[in-house]
Protein backbone atom coordinates (compact mmCIF):
# COMPACT_ATOMS: atom_id res chain seq x y z
CA UNK A 1 0.00 0.00 0.00
CA UNK A 2 2.09 2.95 0.90
CA UNK A 3 5.52 3.68 -0.10
CA UNK A 4 6.89 5.26 2.41
CA UNK A 5 5.45 2.57 5.39
CA UNK A 6 7.22 -0.09 3.85
CA UNK A 7 10.57 1.76 3.57
CA UNK A 8 10.64 2.67 6.90
CA UNK A 9 10.30 -1.31 7.79
CA UNK A 10 11.28 -3.52 5.25
CA UNK A 11 12.00 -6.60 8.12
CA UNK A 12 9.07 -6.99 9.97
CA UNK A 13 5.92 -6.00 8.92
CA UNK A 14 4.25 -2.91 11.34
CA UNK A 15 0.68 -1.70 12.06
CA UNK A 16 0.29 2.27 10.50
CA UNK A 17 0.94 3.65 13.85
CA UNK A 18 3.50 1.31 14.85
CA UNK A 19 1.22 -1.07 17.35
CA UNK A 20 1.80 -5.00 18.04
CA UNK A 21 -1.16 -7.07 16.21
CA UNK A 22 -2.89 -7.36 19.59
CA UNK A 23 -1.66 -3.68 21.29
CA UNK A 24 -4.54 -1.18 22.06
CA UNK A 25 -4.56 2.63 21.11
CA UNK A 26 -3.98 4.02 24.55
CA UNK A 27 -7.41 4.76 25.88
CA UNK A 28 -8.12 7.26 28.71
CA UNK A 29 -11.70 7.18 30.51
CA UNK A 30 -13.02 9.77 33.10
CA UNK A 31 -16.27 9.49 35.13
CA UNK A 32 -18.38 12.19 36.14
CA UNK A 33 -17.76 14.90 34.20
CA UNK A 34 -21.15 16.35 33.44
CA UNK A 35 -21.94 18.16 36.47
CA UNK A 36 -25.84 18.33 35.33
CA UNK A 37 -25.89 14.89 34.22
CA UNK A 38 -27.13 11.83 36.71
CA UNK A 39 -24.26 10.03 35.51
CA UNK A 40 -21.23 10.75 32.64
CA UNK A 41 -17.90 9.96 31.33
CA UNK A 42 -15.16 11.17 28.84
CA UNK A 43 -13.24 8.44 26.68
CA UNK A 44 -10.34 9.21 24.66
CA UNK A 45 -9.37 5.97 22.85
CA UNK A 46 -6.98 6.78 20.71
CA UNK A 47 -8.13 9.76 18.95
CA UNK A 48 -11.73 9.39 19.53
CA UNK A 49 -13.22 12.17 22.12
CA UNK A 50 -16.61 10.89 23.64
CA UNK A 51 -18.92 12.14 26.47
CA UNK A 52 -21.54 9.89 27.75
CA UNK A 53 -24.35 11.56 29.63
CA UNK A 54 -26.72 9.62 31.31
CA UNK A 55 -30.27 10.33 32.78
CA UNK A 56 -32.57 8.99 34.77
CA UNK A 57 -34.40 6.25 35.72
CA UNK A 58 -37.12 9.37 35.15
CA UNK A 59 -40.85 9.72 33.72
CA UNK A 60 -40.71 8.98 30.34
CA UNK A 61 -41.82 11.33 27.32
CA UNK A 62 -43.90 10.47 25.45
CA UNK A 63 -46.16 8.34 28.09
CA UNK A 64 -46.97 5.78 25.44
CA UNK A 65 -43.52 3.90 24.71
CA UNK A 66 -43.25 3.43 28.05
CA UNK A 67 -43.88 -0.15 29.15
CA UNK A 68 -45.64 -1.28 32.55
CA UNK A 69 -43.36 -4.08 33.47
CA UNK A 70 -40.06 -2.94 32.78
CA UNK A 71 -37.97 0.50 32.13
CA UNK A 72 -37.17 1.11 28.56
CA UNK A 73 -33.03 2.22 28.08
CA UNK A 74 -32.62 4.82 25.56
CA UNK A 75 -29.48 5.34 23.60
CA UNK A 76 -28.81 8.37 21.05
CA UNK A 77 -25.26 8.57 19.69
CA UNK A 78 -25.00 11.49 17.82
CA UNK A 79 -21.28 12.37 15.85
CA UNK A 80 -20.90 16.42 16.49
CA UNK A 81 -20.67 18.16 13.03
CA UNK A 82 -16.99 18.69 13.54
CA UNK A 83 -16.10 15.28 14.47
CA UNK A 84 -14.45 14.11 11.05
CA UNK A 85 -13.55 15.66 7.83
CA UNK A 86 -15.15 16.62 5.63
CA UNK A 87 -17.70 18.35 7.93
CA UNK A 88 -20.91 16.24 8.76
CA UNK A 89 -24.75 17.04 8.72
CA UNK A 90 -26.00 17.27 12.28
CA UNK A 91 -28.96 15.41 11.53
CA UNK A 92 -29.42 11.92 12.22
CA UNK A 93 -27.74 9.58 9.52
CA UNK A 94 -28.99 6.26 8.88
CA UNK A 95 -26.19 5.11 10.40
CA UNK A 96 -26.57 6.74 13.56
CA UNK A 97 -29.69 5.47 13.88
CA UNK A 98 -28.55 1.90 13.85
CA UNK A 99 -25.92 2.58 16.29
CA UNK A 100 -27.70 3.76 19.02
CA UNK A 101 -30.07 0.54 18.26
CA UNK A 102 -27.09 -1.81 18.50
CA UNK A 103 -25.27 0.27 21.52
CA UNK A 104 -28.90 -0.18 22.93
CA UNK A 105 -28.88 -4.14 22.53
CA UNK A 106 -25.52 -4.22 23.93
CA UNK A 107 -26.06 -2.58 26.98
CA UNK A 108 -29.31 -3.51 27.50
CA UNK A 109 -28.12 -7.64 28.59
CA UNK A 110 -26.27 -5.77 31.69
CA UNK A 111 -28.87 -3.96 33.41
CA UNK A 112 -32.15 -4.45 35.41
CA UNK A 113 -34.35 -2.98 34.13
CA UNK A 114 -37.29 -5.18 35.17
CA UNK A 115 -36.95 -3.03 38.64
CA UNK A 116 -38.12 0.32 36.37
CA UNK A 117 -41.13 -0.36 35.22
CA UNK A 118 -42.86 2.72 33.29
CA UNK A 119 -39.63 4.91 33.19
CA UNK A 120 -36.92 5.63 30.83
CA UNK A 121 -33.08 5.49 31.13
CA UNK A 122 -31.79 7.66 28.36
CA UNK A 123 -28.27 7.26 27.59
CA UNK A 124 -26.44 10.47 25.31
CA UNK A 125 -23.43 9.73 23.32
CA UNK A 126 -21.55 12.78 21.82
CA UNK A 127 -18.48 11.92 19.50
CA UNK A 128 -16.66 14.99 19.71
CA UNK A 129 -14.10 13.82 17.48
CA UNK A 130 -13.76 10.26 15.29
CA UNK A 131 -11.02 8.00 14.56
CA UNK A 132 -12.28 4.59 13.89
CA UNK A 133 -13.93 2.20 16.37
CA UNK A 134 -16.57 4.72 17.78
CA UNK A 135 -19.24 2.32 18.09
CA UNK A 136 -17.22 0.61 20.74
CA UNK A 137 -15.49 3.45 22.21
CA UNK A 138 -19.24 4.50 22.74
CA UNK A 139 -20.35 1.45 24.69
CA UNK A 140 -17.65 1.71 26.57
CA UNK A 141 -18.11 5.13 27.61
CA UNK A 142 -21.97 4.61 28.17
CA UNK A 143 -21.17 1.56 30.53
CA UNK A 144 -18.98 3.82 32.65
CA UNK A 145 -21.46 6.65 32.53
CA UNK A 146 -24.37 4.11 33.40
CA UNK A 147 -22.44 2.87 36.83
CA UNK A 148 -21.55 6.20 37.18
CA UNK A 149 -25.40 7.02 37.62
CA UNK A 150 -26.00 4.52 39.72
CA UNK A 151 -27.72 2.33 38.02
CA UNK A 152 -27.71 -1.38 39.22
CA UNK A 153 -25.97 -3.20 36.64
CA UNK A 154 -25.03 -7.32 36.30
CA UNK A 155 -21.29 -6.09 34.97
CA UNK A 156 -19.38 -3.50 33.07
CA UNK A 157 -19.84 -3.68 29.31
CA UNK A 158 -16.65 -3.55 27.47
CA UNK A 159 -16.17 -3.46 23.58
CA UNK A 160 -13.12 -4.01 21.36
CA UNK A 161 -12.91 -4.54 17.61
CA UNK A 162 -10.18 -6.75 15.82
CA UNK A 163 -10.27 -7.03 11.91
CA UNK A 164 -7.87 -7.89 9.12
CA UNK A 165 -6.08 -5.67 7.46
CA UNK A 166 -2.96 -6.38 4.87
CA UNK A 167 -4.27 -10.14 5.85
CA UNK A 168 -3.41 -9.89 9.57
CA UNK A 169 -5.57 -10.20 11.96
CA UNK A 170 -5.05 -6.97 14.45
CA UNK A 171 -6.83 -5.78 17.51
CA UNK A 172 -8.70 -2.15 18.03
CA UNK A 173 -8.78 -0.96 13.96
CA UNK A 174 -7.87 3.06 13.95
CA UNK A 175 -9.61 4.89 11.39
CA UNK A 176 -6.74 3.95 8.29
CA UNK A 177 -7.26 0.51 9.07
CA UNK A 178 -11.05 0.54 9.21
CA UNK A 179 -11.30 1.68 6.15
CA UNK A 180 -8.58 0.12 4.19
CA UNK A 181 -8.80 -3.14 5.83
CA UNK A 182 -10.70 -6.42 4.31
CA UNK A 183 -12.58 -6.72 7.54
CA UNK A 184 -13.52 -5.15 10.75
CA UNK A 185 -15.25 -7.08 14.01
CA UNK A 186 -16.53 -4.97 16.51
CA UNK A 187 -17.78 -7.34 19.65
CA UNK A 188 -18.91 -5.62 23.22
CA UNK A 189 -18.44 -8.20 26.02
CA UNK A 190 -19.68 -9.24 29.65
CA UNK A 191 -16.28 -10.75 31.29
CA UNK A 192 -18.41 -11.43 34.10
CA UNK A 193 -20.57 -13.93 32.26
CA UNK A 194 -18.00 -14.61 29.83
CA UNK A 195 -21.06 -13.31 27.15
CA UNK A 196 -21.12 -11.26 23.73
CA UNK A 197 -23.65 -8.93 23.74
CA UNK A 198 -22.78 -7.06 20.31
CA UNK A 199 -20.94 -9.03 17.09
CA UNK A 200 -21.13 -7.50 13.87
CA UNK A 201 -19.10 -7.90 11.22
CA UNK A 202 -17.79 -6.25 7.80
CA UNK A 203 -16.05 -7.34 4.96
CA UNK A 204 -14.90 -11.03 3.91
CA UNK A 205 -12.94 -13.18 6.12
CA UNK A 206 -13.14 -17.15 6.83
CA UNK A 207 -14.79 -18.63 9.10
CA UNK A 208 -10.82 -19.63 10.47
CA UNK A 209 -10.23 -15.95 10.31
CA UNK A 210 -13.50 -14.91 11.90
CA UNK A 211 -13.37 -17.23 15.02
CA UNK A 212 -9.59 -15.71 15.80
CA UNK A 213 -11.28 -12.04 15.57
CA UNK A 214 -13.49 -12.76 18.01
CA UNK A 215 -11.28 -14.10 20.07
CA UNK A 216 -8.99 -11.52 19.74
CA UNK A 217 -11.44 -8.90 20.31
CA UNK A 218 -12.90 -10.27 23.49
CA UNK A 219 -9.20 -10.16 24.94
CA UNK A 220 -9.36 -6.68 23.85
CA UNK A 221 -12.91 -6.67 25.83
CA UNK A 222 -10.79 -7.66 28.86
CA UNK A 223 -8.21 -5.12 28.60
CA UNK A 224 -10.77 -2.73 28.43
CA UNK A 225 -12.97 -3.52 31.28
CA UNK A 226 -9.80 -3.20 34.05
CA UNK A 227 -9.37 0.53 32.43
CA UNK A 228 -13.28 1.10 33.08
CA UNK A 229 -13.12 -0.11 36.59
CA UNK A 230 -9.99 1.91 37.55
CA UNK A 231 -12.13 4.95 36.16
CA UNK A 232 -14.62 4.14 38.23
CA UNK A 233 -12.58 3.73 41.37
CA UNK A 234 -10.43 6.85 40.50
CA UNK A 235 -13.02 9.11 41.53
CA UNK A 236 -12.89 7.85 45.18
CA UNK A 237 -9.14 6.92 45.56
CA UNK A 238 -8.54 10.63 45.98
CA UNK A 239 -9.83 11.50 48.94
CA UNK A 240 -10.28 8.34 50.59
CA UNK A 241 -6.17 8.28 50.55
CA UNK A 242 -6.28 11.34 52.78
CA UNK A 243 -8.43 10.11 55.05
CA UNK A 244 -7.46 8.47 58.32
CA UNK A 245 -6.42 4.58 57.53
CA UNK A 246 -7.98 3.01 60.86
CA UNK A 247 -12.14 2.59 59.94
CA UNK A 248 -13.41 4.35 62.88
CA UNK A 249 -17.26 3.75 64.36
CA UNK A 250 -18.93 5.73 61.60
CA UNK A 251 -22.07 4.53 60.16
CA UNK A 252 -22.47 4.91 56.15
CA UNK A 253 -25.52 2.79 56.73
CA UNK A 254 -28.65 3.67 57.40
CA UNK A 255 -28.94 5.17 60.80
CA UNK A 256 -30.94 3.57 63.35
CA UNK A 257 -32.73 6.37 64.56
CA UNK A 258 -32.64 9.82 62.96
CA UNK A 259 -33.79 13.35 65.01
CA UNK A 260 -37.16 13.27 65.02
CA UNK A 261 -37.52 16.11 62.50
CA UNK A 262 -35.55 14.99 60.30
CA UNK A 263 -36.65 11.58 59.41
CA UNK A 264 -35.77 7.52 59.44
CA UNK A 265 -34.10 6.04 56.91
CA UNK A 266 -36.20 2.82 57.98
CA UNK A 267 -35.88 -1.09 58.13
CA UNK A 268 -38.22 -1.20 55.79
CA UNK A 269 -35.92 0.15 53.44
CA UNK A 270 -33.70 -3.35 53.83
CA UNK A 271 -36.77 -5.58 54.17
CA UNK A 272 -38.30 -4.40 50.73
CA UNK A 273 -35.34 -5.21 49.31
CA UNK A 274 -34.88 -8.58 50.74
CA UNK A 275 -38.47 -8.98 49.71
CA UNK A 276 -37.54 -8.52 46.70
CA UNK A 277 -34.62 -10.76 46.42
CA UNK A 278 -36.08 -13.74 47.85
CA UNK A 279 -38.80 -13.35 45.17
CA UNK A 280 -36.29 -13.57 42.47
CA UNK A 281 -34.39 -16.33 43.85
CA UNK B 1 -17.60 -19.91 51.49
CA UNK B 2 -15.37 -16.53 52.09
CA UNK B 3 -15.27 -12.70 51.66
CA UNK B 4 -13.53 -11.67 48.83
CA UNK B 5 -12.20 -8.20 49.47
CA UNK B 6 -11.36 -6.06 52.55
CA UNK B 7 -14.59 -4.21 54.46
CA UNK B 8 -15.20 -0.75 52.90
CA UNK B 9 -13.08 -0.90 49.61
CA UNK B 10 -14.86 0.06 46.91
CA UNK B 11 -16.08 -2.16 44.32
CA UNK B 12 -17.99 -1.72 40.61
CA UNK B 13 -20.54 -3.53 39.46
CA UNK B 14 -19.79 -7.14 38.31
CA UNK B 15 -17.26 -7.19 41.13
CA UNK B 16 -17.54 -10.52 42.90
CA UNK B 17 -17.54 -9.43 46.86
CA UNK B 18 -18.74 -12.73 48.31
CA UNK B 19 -17.54 -16.88 47.18
CA UNK B 20 -20.46 -18.82 48.61
CA UNK B 21 -23.96 -19.14 50.31
CA UNK B 22 -24.76 -15.78 52.07
CA UNK B 23 -27.94 -13.61 52.08
CA UNK B 24 -27.47 -11.14 49.22
CA UNK B 25 -28.44 -7.42 51.00
CA UNK B 26 -28.43 -4.01 49.55
CA UNK B 27 -27.14 -3.39 45.79
CA UNK B 28 -26.03 -7.01 45.28
CA UNK B 29 -27.32 -9.75 43.57
CA UNK B 30 -26.56 -13.57 43.44
CA UNK B 31 -25.18 -15.79 40.38
CA UNK B 32 -24.76 -19.11 40.78
CA UNK B 33 -23.94 -19.35 44.42
CA UNK B 34 -21.73 -16.37 44.58
CA UNK B 35 -22.66 -12.60 45.15
CA UNK B 36 -21.77 -9.66 43.04
CA UNK B 37 -21.85 -5.76 42.90
CA UNK B 38 -24.08 -3.91 40.93
CA UNK B 39 -23.41 -0.38 41.95
CA UNK B 40 -20.26 1.81 42.68
CA UNK B 41 -20.08 1.35 46.13
CA UNK B 42 -18.56 0.15 49.31
CA UNK B 43 -18.66 -3.40 50.64
CA UNK B 44 -20.15 -3.72 53.65
CA UNK B 45 -19.77 -7.66 55.60
CA UNK B 46 -22.08 -8.05 58.53
CA UNK B 47 -22.87 -11.26 60.45
CA UNK B 48 -25.25 -12.85 57.91
CA UNK B 49 -25.47 -11.02 54.74
CA UNK B 50 -23.10 -9.06 52.28
CA UNK B 51 -24.15 -5.92 51.03
CA UNK B 52 -22.74 -2.54 49.13
CA UNK B 53 -23.27 0.91 50.16
CA UNK B 54 -23.90 3.04 47.12
CA UNK B 55 -21.78 5.67 46.30
CA UNK B 56 -24.01 6.91 43.49
CA UNK B 57 -27.83 6.59 42.90
CA UNK B 58 -31.06 7.93 42.32
CA UNK B 59 -33.76 8.18 44.59
CA UNK B 60 -35.98 4.65 44.97
CA UNK B 61 -39.37 6.56 46.60
CA UNK B 62 -40.17 3.65 50.06
CA UNK B 63 -42.83 4.09 52.32
CA UNK B 64 -41.70 6.11 55.59
CA UNK B 65 -39.47 8.37 53.53
CA UNK B 66 -39.44 12.32 54.17
CA UNK B 67 -39.21 13.68 50.92
CA UNK B 68 -38.86 17.69 50.14
CA UNK B 69 -40.67 18.33 46.39
CA UNK B 70 -42.03 20.47 43.82
CA UNK B 71 -45.60 20.97 42.31
CA UNK B 72 -45.72 20.35 39.04
CA UNK B 73 -49.78 20.17 37.81
CA UNK B 74 -53.03 20.09 39.64
CA UNK B 75 -55.26 17.66 38.77
CA UNK B 76 -58.94 17.09 40.05
CA UNK B 77 -58.21 16.06 43.49
CA UNK B 78 -55.05 16.00 43.78
CA UNK B 79 -51.88 17.59 42.85
CA UNK B 80 -48.09 15.80 41.40
CA UNK B 81 -45.58 16.60 43.02
CA UNK B 82 -41.88 16.06 41.64
CA UNK B 83 -40.14 13.97 44.26
CA UNK B 84 -36.59 13.71 41.59
CA UNK B 85 -37.96 9.72 41.68
CA UNK B 86 -38.45 7.59 38.61
CA UNK B 87 -41.97 8.97 38.21
CA UNK B 88 -43.97 12.27 39.70
CA UNK B 89 -45.61 11.47 43.28
CA UNK B 90 -49.46 11.72 43.63
CA UNK B 91 -50.82 13.83 46.58
CA UNK B 92 -54.97 13.64 47.17
CA UNK B 93 -56.71 16.21 48.55
CA UNK B 94 -57.58 14.08 52.00
CA UNK B 95 -53.82 13.99 52.72
CA UNK B 96 -53.37 17.56 52.43
CA UNK B 97 -56.25 18.81 54.24
CA UNK B 98 -58.32 17.62 57.06
CA UNK B 99 -61.88 18.28 55.52
CA UNK B 100 -63.55 16.00 52.70
CA UNK B 101 -62.79 16.85 49.45
CA UNK B 102 -65.80 19.26 47.39
CA UNK B 103 -66.02 20.23 44.11
CA UNK B 104 -66.12 23.70 45.18
CA UNK B 105 -62.65 23.35 47.15
CA UNK B 106 -60.28 25.87 45.34
CA UNK B 107 -57.10 23.41 45.36
CA UNK B 108 -54.93 26.59 44.10
CA UNK B 109 -55.74 28.01 47.94
CA UNK B 110 -54.06 24.94 49.79
CA UNK B 111 -51.17 24.50 47.11
CA UNK B 112 -49.99 26.06 43.98
CA UNK B 113 -48.57 24.77 41.02
CA UNK B 114 -44.60 25.40 41.53
CA UNK B 115 -44.84 25.21 45.97
CA UNK B 116 -42.60 23.82 47.68
CA UNK B 117 -43.25 20.86 50.31
CA UNK B 118 -42.22 18.87 52.74
CA UNK B 119 -43.86 15.39 52.43
CA UNK B 120 -43.87 12.02 53.67
CA UNK B 121 -44.45 8.89 51.76
CA UNK B 122 -47.67 6.65 52.91
CA UNK B 123 -47.99 4.39 50.17
CA UNK B 124 -46.95 2.99 46.75
CA UNK B 125 -49.45 2.26 44.59
CA UNK B 126 -50.39 -0.28 42.07
CA UNK B 127 -47.99 1.06 39.54
CA UNK B 128 -45.53 2.17 42.17
CA UNK B 129 -46.26 5.47 42.19
CA UNK B 130 -45.28 7.19 45.38
CA UNK B 131 -48.70 8.78 47.84
CA UNK B 132 -47.76 11.50 49.71
CA UNK B 133 -49.10 13.39 52.84
CA UNK B 134 -48.78 16.64 54.52
CA UNK B 135 -50.78 15.59 57.43
CA UNK B 136 -48.49 16.36 60.23
CA UNK B 137 -46.22 18.40 62.33
CA UNK B 138 -43.66 19.98 60.09
CA UNK B 139 -44.83 19.21 56.95
CA UNK B 140 -46.45 21.18 54.18
CA UNK B 141 -45.52 23.54 52.57
CA UNK B 142 -42.58 25.39 52.67
CA UNK B 143 -42.76 29.00 53.71
CA UNK B 144 -39.31 30.13 54.12
CA UNK B 145 -35.05 29.29 53.61
CA UNK B 146 -34.10 27.62 50.42
CA UNK B 147 -33.46 24.37 49.02
CA UNK B 148 -29.97 22.79 47.93
CA UNK B 149 -29.74 18.96 46.12
CA UNK B 150 -27.25 16.35 46.93
CA UNK B 151 -26.75 13.06 45.59
CA UNK B 152 -29.52 10.71 47.53
CA UNK B 153 -27.51 7.83 48.02
CA UNK B 154 -25.38 10.28 50.20
CA UNK B 155 -28.43 10.90 52.76
CA UNK B 156 -27.60 8.48 55.08
CA UNK B 157 -23.85 9.70 55.88
CA UNK B 158 -25.60 13.45 56.03
CA UNK B 159 -27.40 12.20 58.75
CA UNK B 160 -25.03 9.90 60.55
CA UNK B 161 -24.80 7.25 62.74
CA UNK B 162 -28.28 7.99 65.29
CA UNK B 163 -28.12 11.67 63.37
CA UNK B 164 -25.19 12.40 65.01
CA UNK B 165 -23.64 14.21 61.80
CA UNK B 166 -26.88 16.28 61.55
CA UNK B 167 -27.05 17.02 65.47
CA UNK B 168 -23.38 18.22 65.54
CA UNK B 169 -24.29 20.51 62.20
CA UNK B 170 -27.61 21.85 63.83
CA UNK B 171 -25.48 22.67 66.86
CA UNK B 172 -22.99 24.32 65.44
CA UNK B 173 -24.95 26.63 63.10
CA UNK B 174 -28.18 26.89 64.59
CA UNK B 175 -29.81 26.67 61.40
CA UNK B 176 -32.92 24.79 60.63
CA UNK B 177 -32.22 21.72 58.32
CA UNK B 178 -34.87 19.39 56.64
CA UNK B 179 -33.39 16.28 54.97
CA UNK B 180 -35.43 14.58 52.56
CA UNK B 181 -34.48 10.92 51.56
CA UNK B 182 -34.49 12.08 47.56
CA UNK B 183 -32.10 14.25 47.66
CA UNK B 184 -33.54 17.59 48.32
CA UNK B 185 -32.06 19.10 51.96
CA UNK B 186 -34.17 22.26 53.00
CA UNK B 187 -32.09 24.65 55.13
CA UNK B 188 -33.52 27.54 56.95
CA UNK B 189 -31.34 29.75 59.17
CA UNK B 190 -31.42 32.99 60.94
CA UNK B 191 -29.17 34.67 58.23
CA UNK B 192 -27.74 34.01 55.10
CA UNK B 193 -24.46 33.87 55.99
CA UNK B 194 -25.05 30.80 58.72
CA UNK B 195 -27.07 29.28 55.55
CA UNK B 196 -24.12 29.01 53.47
CA UNK B 197 -22.23 27.40 55.69
CA UNK B 198 -24.40 24.90 56.23
CA UNK B 199 -24.64 24.81 52.13
CA UNK B 200 -20.93 24.45 52.01
CA UNK B 201 -20.94 21.83 54.57
CA UNK B 202 -23.13 19.86 53.19
CA UNK B 203 -21.50 19.84 49.81
CA UNK B 204 -18.24 18.63 51.64
CA UNK B 205 -19.97 15.61 53.02
CA UNK B 206 -21.49 14.70 49.92
CA UNK B 207 -18.05 15.04 48.40
CA UNK B 208 -15.80 12.87 51.05
CA UNK B 209 -19.10 10.57 52.07
CA UNK B 210 -16.83 7.11 51.35
CA UNK B 211 -13.98 8.29 53.80
CA UNK B 212 -13.86 7.56 57.49
CA UNK B 213 -13.73 9.77 60.84
CA UNK B 214 -15.64 12.50 58.68
CA UNK B 215 -17.88 13.61 61.52
CA UNK B 216 -14.98 14.90 63.53
CA UNK B 217 -13.09 15.90 60.17
CA UNK B 218 -16.54 17.85 59.49
CA UNK B 219 -16.43 19.92 62.86
CA UNK B 220 -12.97 20.82 62.27
CA UNK B 221 -14.10 22.39 58.84
CA UNK B 222 -16.98 23.98 61.13
CA UNK B 223 -14.73 25.83 63.75
CA UNK B 224 -12.34 27.02 61.08
CA UNK B 225 -15.41 28.40 58.68
CA UNK B 226 -16.63 30.16 61.81
CA UNK B 227 -12.98 31.57 63.01
CA UNK B 228 -12.90 32.86 59.42
CA UNK B 229 -15.96 34.77 59.05
CA UNK B 230 -14.97 36.42 62.82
Amino acid sequence: MSKTRKRKSNKTWERVDGRKQDELRPIHIESGVLPNADGSAYIEMGRNKIIAGVYGPREMHPKRLSKPNEGVLRVRYHMAPFSVDPRRSPAPSRRDTEISMVMRDALEPAMFLERYPRSAIDVYVEIIQADGGTRCASINAAAVALADAGIPMKDLVAACAAGKYEGKIIVDLGDYEDKKGESDVPVAYMPKFDQVTLLQMEGIMTREETEECIKQAVEGCKKVYEIQKEALKKKYGMIQGEAAPEPEEEAKTEPEEAPAEETQEPEEHLDVDEAEEEKKQ
Amino acid sequence: MSAKLEERSIVVPGDLVYEGKVRAGDNTYRDGGNVYATKVGLVNYSKDRVSVIALEGGYTPLVGDLVVGTVTDIELGQWLVNIDGPGDAILTVNEAIDKPFRTSLDMTQILEVGDLIVAKVVDLDRNRTPVLSILGRDLGRIHEGFVIRITPSKIPRLIGKKGSMINMILKETRCNVTIGQNGRVLINGRSREDEEIVESVIHKIEAEAHTSGLTNRIQEYLKSIKEEKK
